[in-house]
């Protein structure tokens, strides 16, 4: 039979949302089968489901013609499906056989023998090119090197399909060729491989048939060959554009925010992507969009504006300051109103109250406070006043921030960063996980305040919002930005393209040839 | 409606945790009564008794509560700041070191000058001693609990050192030091209960760790470390200057537990002084939901605990330990009632099947 | 000087250096095994102690020592039944768990201890004779100090490669130490997370009461109030200087051991070194080590943090 792996109707769904609407695909025998979506698409909770990690609400999935029901990663991998996380499951202490071998002892042998695992670890990696040391320490390897551990550790377990979860955002070109090679090698043998990704030219350089995730729907499934990077963008990324609001055509005064050739050297290579020289700048009456598949830089450059991370090369200046040595207070102080990522780890204390919330950043200063001592009289007027104004409910100052809905702990933040009128608004991703109506008052909010003259640096992997809301569009990729363009000139075809990898001069290529 | 309603019964049974905690360790401790052969019902009426029921046996409860006071309100501030102070024996010796030291020195000193001299001293040593811990767990990420565990001991040799030597008293036969002057004694304010002015001392700054936490920016901060740091760091708060603070503090409270007990009861420094206030006061924290208010109404509850066992011991006979099984007791039942909550929410939350979604 | 040195270190000192680490060696290696799993065991001293009282109580009762060590390790890994319970179940503060179980340890057994036998009298058992080894147990000056101990103390020395060798030898051991480092990756193999916990403060339970066993059966061949006097804590010391390895663990209660009989000789030799700076010393170490080897004395990574399956 030709098909190996059958998805039907599998629907799943969070907090009333559905990340999985009813999807059904096929994947074959002897194929790589690309997963193509933004994010937010429904691809990794699609293989979370394949892989036992989560239950489906809806739909079945037909193994090898037989109906299976995964309870955990344990029974999808006995059943041959290996699947490499995008955020890896290795023990960094270990070496890269203890993690291998994890969990395969049993009573009848109990006793850890390394040395058949190395040699079977050896075998592997000779038949498949996958160049590991199976002594070497997990912690000490390259990421490269540990995707390749990963991938052993699928294989060794008698992998029948592969799921990779963008296995190339942490590779480099020629890793990235390596792992193709593997792949190819793979499938030769008669297994499958689901490959997601965001990168369209990989979609076309390694996959035989492609499905495009939108919405937590499949738009299409469709062979390569047949498509070109154009129809992909297209399918992966146009949409309506549903909100209208109104934008009046503005002249940008002086520039705010200054970036130039920026680099930020994070430690943490697994989880973070180096700044390779940014340069931009924003100005008053503007805002500029960064549009981006999330995870090729965008918290870097957010934090290294707002002063959380230090950048090893490069100049920030705000107007006219230059902000290298100044940490997250000194940026504050500065007028710089900032819309963290994350709400609930960065934007909120969620164990305290409105009150104690709205005053996170200002309170060490008069009139909050006096000599040490808080001014509760002129805290409450302050929070009774930004309550109203901005419509936080339930209007109780000494509500938990924890018991509020998300739409409110936003505008709780925005309260608290805007009111001061700040010449520089720094948002990412501000209308994450919200609902229409809040993802209109905080539109509304920041054209507001671009009118009265702030500069707003908008960084978000939605791309409806960056095209309703900006006056020039960037594209963040690998760490680098690409592209600026006024908005009024960009397409969507072109953008999509942008942000998924391919340079300005190499769109408009056509159909690739093979 | 319904499903409100059971919402906010089950609200008001957690909160009232402590209480369960209490009632629940009093009954496990009513069954090891019984196994002595003795009834449960009696002994905790002589427990009441003598607690509570007559002049010194109050005067003692009192006396006990405020080392107890100091030494809970010690471990609720740096809790505060997220921040576990295991250290409070240490931190407890080093202040009675150097507000003992102090006194030894100056001997001459008029009281009004004296005492208030030796309390800050105190207050310094053990807050000198908490810091250290404080600023390996702020800057480097060093585990407070194992640093301020060594430096319980390493405090208490210390001591120890010093009173087998320097401090010696005179006659040089027993390790302690020769009484403090008077001068530095903590005046008797109720002499028919022996009460010493401790208490109102205690109560002084239970109020001024309230006034601390809750309306001062220091406060804050500590607060706000404790509950978020990473979104205190995005707020500006200066994350290690806070913890290295709340460690301080924390110290100087335990201190201050060490300066009530030699100032106010024992008036010198000896080996041994502490039957484990450090550690009590983690009980008493807990008990009090490291709130001053909780702390100071746990510190009498295992103050009378003590007191009246040891009235219990008398006349029933029954072991003064038992006051330790309860009070172990009620620390268990108290982990217990403060995560079920929690747990709870998780499980419910887990059925609802909200997973943490990974975005694409 | 070097004559000293001679009278100071006979084959006496270092025969009771060995047995004074005989009881922390027992409670670090059960220390290891749970910190190793991931959860934090500050209790170990309450363990240790409620199994020194145990055992007399069954040693007493039964009129059998080997019978007295076993109960005593059921009391043990009873208190670390209440810990496992409100780390890993409930998923409460591990450190105040271990804390809890020290206050009720030693309260309970003083509390038992006035109950059955009064204020006055103490329980007497019999201890266990020495066992010289045959032939190891004749060699001039090692023999005295390695091969004329009573079971316990082999036993003891036997229990540390045996540790190691489960940890670093066997897929358990490797899985249980998975446990510690990355809950969730070994979740996503099929490792239990919760159930290797319990097992592993179980045993942490068990060896700490065998430890306490050690001393009350063992040494003193009866059960006096606080007996343990912290040495939970130093064990806990011990593992932490060891670096949660087994036989680094040995050579720091060996050391330890060693300190604290050396506190004993010294006044017996006029010696000016002060007690207190002897009984400093093993912690004054460990802080220090602990200091200098800022990031890389690494417990396992996920110690003290509750698993949650999400």
């Amino acid at each position: 039979m030709d098909t190996l792996l059958g998805l039907e109707n599998i629907t799943k769904a969070f907090d009333g949302l559905a990340a999985n609407d009813r999807i059904s695909l096929d994947i074959r025998r002897a194929e790589i089968h690309a997963l193509l979506g933004e994010n937010g698409a429904g691809k990794t909770t699609l293989m979370n489901v394949l892989y036992g990690l989560y239950h489906p609400d809806g739909g079945q999935i037909r193994l090898r013609g037989e109906v299976v029901r995964f309870s955990s990663p344990k029974d999808a991998i006995r059943n041959g499906i290996g699947m490499v996380h995008q955020h890896f499951m290795l023990i960094p202490a270990f070496t890269v056989a203890e993690n291998i071998v994890l969990g395969l002892g049993s009573v009848s042998r109990p006793l850890l023998d390394l040395d058949s695992a190395e040699e079977k670890i050896q075998r592997l990696s000779r038949d498949y090119g996958l160049d590991v040391d199976p002594s070497a320490q997990v912690c000490n390897l390259s990421v490269g090197a540990q995707q390749r551990v990963e991938i052993i550790k699928a294989l060794y377990r008698g992998a029948d399909l592969l799921i990779l979860d963008e296995p190339t955002s942490v590779l480099t070109p020629q890793e990235v060729d390596d792992l193709f090679g593997v792949l190819r090698r793979f499938v030769d043998e008669g297994h499958s491989v689901i490959f997601i990704t965001h990168k369209l030219d990989e979609v076309m350089q390694i996959s035989d048939r492609v499905s495009v995730l939108r919405d937590g729907k499949v738009v299409a499934t469709v062979n390569t060959a047949d498509t070109t990077k154009e129809e992909l963008a297209r399918m992966m990324v146009g949409r309506e554009i549903i909100f209208r609001v109104d934008k009046e055509p503005m002249t940008p005064g002086e520039t705010v925010l200054e970036v130039r050739g920026l680099e930020v050297d994070t430690e943490d290579e697994r989880c973070s992507v180096d700044l390779q020289g940014i340069s931009l700048s924003v100005r008053r009456h503007e805002i500029l969009g960064i549009a981006g598949v999330g995870g090729n830089g965008q918290s870097e450059l957010a934090g290294a504006v707002v002063g959380l991370f230090k950048p090893t090369a490069g100049k920030i200046t705000i107007l006219g300051q230059d902000i290298a040595d100044r940490r997250t207070r000194g940026v504050v102080k500065l007028n710089v109103g900032r819309i963290p990522e994350d709400r609930q780890a960065q934007g909120l204390v969620p164990d305290f109250t409105i009150t104690e919330n709205l005053i996170s950043t200002h309170f060490f200063e008069p009139p909050l406070s006096r000599r040490t001592f808080l001014n509760f009289p002129v805290i409450g007027k302050l929070v009774s006043r930004l309550i109203g104004e901005y419509d936080i409910r339930p209007p109780r100052p000494t509500l938990l921030a924890k018991q509020m809905s998300g739409g409110n702990q936003q505008k709780l933040i925005l309260a608290r960063e805007l009111y001061r009128n700040p010449e520089l608004i720094v948002a990412v991703q501000p209308t994450r996980g919200l609902d229409v109506g809040a993802t209109e008052y905080i539109y509304k909010e920041l054209l507001r305040h671009r009118e009265r003259g702030a500069a707003v640096l908008l960084i978000s992997t939605e791309l409806e919002e960056i095209l309703t809301l900006s006056d020039r569009i960037a594209v963040m990729f690998g760490g680098e930005a690409l592209g600026t363009r006024e908005a009024g000139e960009a397409t969507i075809e072109e953008i999509g393209l942008l942000m998924a990898g391919v340079r300005p001069e190499q769109q408009g290529e056509g159909v690739k040839s093979p | 409606m319904r499903r409100e309603w059971s919402e906010a019964i089950v609200s008001a049974v957690f909160s009232l945790a402590p209480v369960w905690a209490v009632l629940g360790a009093l009954l496990l401790g009513g069954v090891f009564i019984a196994a002595a052969g003795i009834n449960p019902l009696d002994a905790y009426g002589v427990l009441l008794q003598g607690a509570f029921g007559s002049l010194s046996g109050f005067g003692l409860t009192i006396q006990k509560t405020v080392p107890l006071l100091f030494a809970g309100l010690g471990v609720a501030f740096a809790f505060r700041c997220g921040l576990f102070n295991i250290g409070g024996e240490g931190q407890l010796y080093m202040g009675a070191l150097l507000g003992g030291w102090l006194a030894l020195s100056f001997t001459d000193l008029p009281a009004p000058i004296l005492l208030p001299a030796v309390l800050v001293a105190s207050f310094i040593g053990g807050g000198i001693w908490g810091a250290i811990p404080g600023l390996l767990r702020a800057k480097w990420n060093m585990s407070e609990i194992i640093t301020t565990i060594l430096m319980n001991y390493i405090g208490f040799w210390f001591v120890s050192l010093m009173l087998h030597g320097p401090l010696q008293e005179s006659r040089g036969y027993y390790p302690q030091s020769e009484i403090l002057p008077q001068a530095s004694w903590l005046p008797i304010i109720w002499p028919a209960a022996r009460v010493h002015v401790g208490i109102f001392l205690a109560l002084l700054v239970a109020a001024a760790v309230y006034v601390v936490m809750w309306r001062t920016t220091i406060g804050y901060q500590i607060r706000a470390v404790g509950s978020n740091p990473q979104a205190a760091e995005y707020s500006g708060i200066p994350v290690v200057r806070s913890m290295v603070l709340a460690m301080f503090v924390s110290g100087g409270l335990m201190g201050l537990a060490g300066a009530a007990e030699i100032l106010g009861v024992q008036h010198r420094l000896s080996d041994f002084f502490s039957p484990g206030y450090g550690f009590d006061g983690i009980a008493v924290a807990l008990l009090g939901y490291t709130h001053p208010v909780g702390v100071t109404l746990a510190a009498v509850f295992f103050g009378g605990l003590r007191a009246g066992f040891n009235a219990v011991q008398r006349t029933e006979g029954l072991p003064l330990a038992l006051a330790q099984v309860v009070q172990g007791l009620t620390l268990i039942l108290v982990v217990a009632s403060v995560s079920l909550p929690r747990l709870r929410a998780h499980l419910l939350r887990r059925k609802e099947a909200t997973g943490a979604a990974r975005s694409d | 000087m070097l004559q000293g040195l001679i009278e100071f270190f006979t084959a006496a000192f270092f025969a009771a250096g060995v047995r004074l680490a005989t009881p922390l060696i027992f409670s670090a290696i059960g220390g290891i095994f749970s910190e190793r799993s991931g959860v934090v065991n500050i209790g170990l001293e309450g363990m240790m102690l409620t199994g020194a009282f145990a055992g007399v109580v069954g040693a007493f009762y039964t009129g059998n020592a080997w019978l007295g060590v076993l109960i005593a390790m059921a009391g043990g890994a009873l208190m670390a039944l209440i810990h496992a319970f409100l780390s890993v179940t409930i998923r409460g503060d591990q450190i105040v768990s271990g804390a809890a179980i020290n206050i009720l340890g030693l309260g309970l057994t003083t509390y038992s201890l006035r109950i059955i036998w009064g204020l006055q009298d103490k329980p007497r058992v019999a201890g266990f004779a020495v066992w010289k080894i045959p032939v190891l147990g004749d060699i001039p000056f090692i023999g005295e100090v390695l091969f004329q101990h009573i079971p316990l103390v082999y036993l003891a020395f036997i229990l540390v490669p045996v540790a190691h060798f489960v940890l670093f030898r066997t897929s358990w051991g490797l899985s249980l130490r998975s446990v510690g480092e990355h809950p969730k990756a070994a979740d996503t193999l099929g490792i239990s997370v919760l159930r290797t916990r319990y097992i592993c403060v179980l045993i942490s339970g068990a060896l700490a009461g065998l430890g306490g066993a050690f001393l009350s059966i063992g040494q003193l061949h009866t059960f006096l109030e606080n007996m343990s006097a912290g040495r939970g804590f130093i064990a806990l010391a011990a593992l932490i200087f060891g670096k949660w390895m087994p036989v680094r663990t040995l050579a720091a209660c060996l050391l330890f051991g060693s300190a604290q009989a050396a506190i004993v000789r010294i006044p017996a030799l006029n010696y000016s070194v002060s007690p207190q700076l002897l009984s400093m010393f093993p912690y004054l170490l460990t802080l220090l080590t602990f200091v200098g080897l800022v990031g890389k004395t690494t417990p396992p990574a996920a110690v003290g943090t509750p698993y949650v399956k999400e």
